[in-house]
């Protein structure tokens, strides 16, 4: 099952902070965490990653691995400084409203799946 | 800079400086690119390079990523000026983290750095002396080219 961020977003009524133009990109699966050495041992290209981490190292972490986007949950306004450092990168970033646990147990009844390392 | 084919670069860390950290990896992975590695390489470089910033940024008060780039193999160093590692082995176990609270409220501290790091180089190796500071040393050989 493949998707694009353009199909989550709208099934799941993310808001789209920064990446309106990137909507396009295919997605290869999700991983949740919210420890950073976590997501760049396992985390793998065009995936989607789910946390409440919203600070700029986030973005760089996605940047370096290649990521489809982020999606923020539970966390505070992410502050001007990651919004900017989102575009910069060229990262798409996702607010959901409500929980991880209905945010992925949606994304999986959609038809995706946990990324997987090679 | 290049010459006889080997290109040097070299980015400061300042420690504690979250604001900035990971800058160093991220131009490094923007030279691979430009100099037409695969994407694979690539990332186990950069995400290594990123570790090994971080622990600078976390751990220790300053230093430098450096790498040398030749057509076989990319060599990277991260020195720096801080506190030492007193057991190695330890550090390298999957888990082990002395990060204080608030850099693990951060997202920090899950003690997977230096296995990541393993992981993705061919060869590593730690050099430290307490008190004085820590060089992790990450070698990546059998350089892969993008298909042209
Ligand atoms: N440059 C360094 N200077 C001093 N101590 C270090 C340095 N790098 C690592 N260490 C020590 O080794 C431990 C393990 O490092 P490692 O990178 O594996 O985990 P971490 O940095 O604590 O957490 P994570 O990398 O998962 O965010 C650190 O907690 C720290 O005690
Ligand atoms: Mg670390």
């Amino acid at each position: 099952m493949t998707m694009n961020l353009k199909q989550i977003v709208e099934s799941l009524g993310l808001r789209v902070l920064v990446g309106g133009d990137l909507l396009d990109r295919m997605v290869s699966g999700g991983y949740v965490s919210d420890m950073l050495s976590d997501v760049l041992a396992n985390g793998t290209v065009d995936c989607l990653w789910i946390t409440r981490q919203s600070h700029q190292n986030v973005i760089a972490v996605a940047s370096l691995l290649g990521l489809a986007g982020v999606i923020l949950v539970n966390c505070p306004e992410p502050a001007p400084a990651l919004v900017e450092k989102a575009k910069e990168e060229g990262v798409a970033l996702l607010m959901y409203e409500g929980t991880t646990f209905e945010l992925v147990g949606t994304m999986y009844e959609e038809g995706l799946r946990g990324c997987k390392r090679a | 800079m290049v010459d006889n084919g080997v290109l040097d670069v070299a980015y400061p860390v300042v420690g504690g400086d979250f604001g900035q950290a990971g800058e160093g990896a991220s131009k490094l992975k923007r030279v691979l690119q430009q100099i037409g590695l695969a994407p694979s390489m690539v990332r186990r470089i950069a995400v290594a390079s990123y570790e090994a910033e971080l622990n600078i940024v976390i751990h220790a008060f300053s230093g430098m990523l450096k790498a040398k780039i030749t057509a076989s193999k990319v060599e990277v160093w991260a020195e720096d000026q801080g506190p030492g590692i007193p057991n190695v082995e330890l550090a390298m176990t999957e888990g082990y983290s002395t990060a204080p609270d608030h850099i693990r409220a951060l997202g920090f501290g899950a003690g997977l750095g230096l296995p990541n790091i393993r992981r993705n180089a061919d060869a590593m190796e730690i050099t430290t002396a307490l008190g004085t500071g820590t060089t992790v040393y990450m070698a990546f050989s059998n350089v892969v080219r993008k298909e042209q």
